[in-house]
């Protein structure tokens, strides 16, 4: 089983996760350029990191959603598989439809990076059954653009079908509701603004992301079986 | 040859921060008369005459791409500048 990340001109989280992975939750994970059009034999999950893909232009995420492999993932998505996006990843996968929504720039138009306390909404996902349902992780942001936008329809869906996985206790960039990460309908899609791969071993200040991981892996293994 | 014109701002419903900025700085300059300030994309494309539906195009255009129909809304304006000969 392979863990296949996606490699965009600009993407920069891109080693973080492939550290965390073979190093700290002991998997496989694969690079996959953003000109492939296919993902490896024998990918179990997808990995959209963070960075600035193609500087930003346009819209955080807009021109990424274009390349070449995302046509493969969005297949591998509509397959029911697991597909996560970390903060650029996020955008990514709300400009390319995956995931409802949009991101915003910082309501005080400051690039954040720090810390932020979450509450875990929905510990009942493919990515956060590792964790207690109102739980409070830290995990660290770093972003201009994480200001999640829906509107009142869309929120009071993503309310009733217990999409929203991750809300902000301080709320640091305007977020409609809070929210820090959504995942889609089926709930095999999930996006998130704030970074677990940075936050999965005390070392760097804390250890909860591992979480994540250990949740996606679990649930990797579990569906293979 | 077309010359089209794109204009993408935030939906009127959604509250936009380099506007509210902008207008915060046009204040400190003492331009107190200054109520509102939107800040947008502007697009300048220049489009080969096919024969096509350059309206039906260029709706598409910015409905797929130029702005993000979840929280921007457009408005574009078409211009044909066919010459002769």
């Amino acid at each position: 089983m392979k863990y296949a990340i996606i490699r965009f001109p600009g993407s920069n989280c891109d080693w973080d996760l492939f550290y965390v992975l073979r190093d700290v939750m002991a998997v496989t994970p694969e690079f996959v350029d953003y000109r492939e059009t296919t993902l490896p034999d024998e990918t179990a999950a997808v990995l959209v990191p963070g960075g600035f893909s193609y500087g930003d232009y346009l819209r955080s995420g807009a021109i990424a959603r274009f390349s070449p492999i995302m046509a493969a993932v969005k297949a591998f998505a509509d397959a029911g598989h697991p597909v996560i996006g970390i903060c650029n990843g996020f955008q990514i996968l709300t400009e390319a439809g995956l995931l409802p929504g949009a991101l915003r720039k910082n309501s005080s138009l400051d690039f954040i990076c720090k810390p932020q306390p979450l509450t875990v909404t929905n510990a009942t996902t493919l990515f956060t059954h590792e964790f207690d349902a109102g739980e409070t992780v830290m995990f660290p942001i770093a972003h201009g653009e994480g200001n999640y936008y829906c509107d009142d329809a869309t929120l009071a869906q993503l309310k009733q079908n217990h999409q929203i996985a991750f809300t902000y206790q301080n709320n640091p960039n305007g977020s409609t509701a809070d929210i820090a990460g959504v995942t889609n309908e089926r709930g095999n899609v999930l996006g998130m603004m704030p970074h677990p791969e940075r936050a999965s071993e005390a070392i760097l200040g804390g250890d909860d992301g591992q979480r994540l991981f250990a949740s996606l892996i679990a649930s990797v293994t579990a569906a293979a079986q | 040859m077309y010359r089209v014109k794109v204009y993408v701002t935030y939906k009127e419903s959604i509250l936009d921060p380099q506007g509210e900025a902008v207008k915060t700085a046009l204040h400190r300059l003492d331009y107190q008369t200054v109520e509102k300030v939107t800040v947008g994309k502007y697009f300048e494309l220049n489009i080969a005459d096919r024969g096509q539906n350059i309206d039906e195009e260029v709706d598409q255009m910015c409905d797929q791409l130029l702005a993000n129909v979840n929280m921007e809304s457009y408005r574009y304006e078409i211009e044909s500048t066919t010459t002769e000969g």
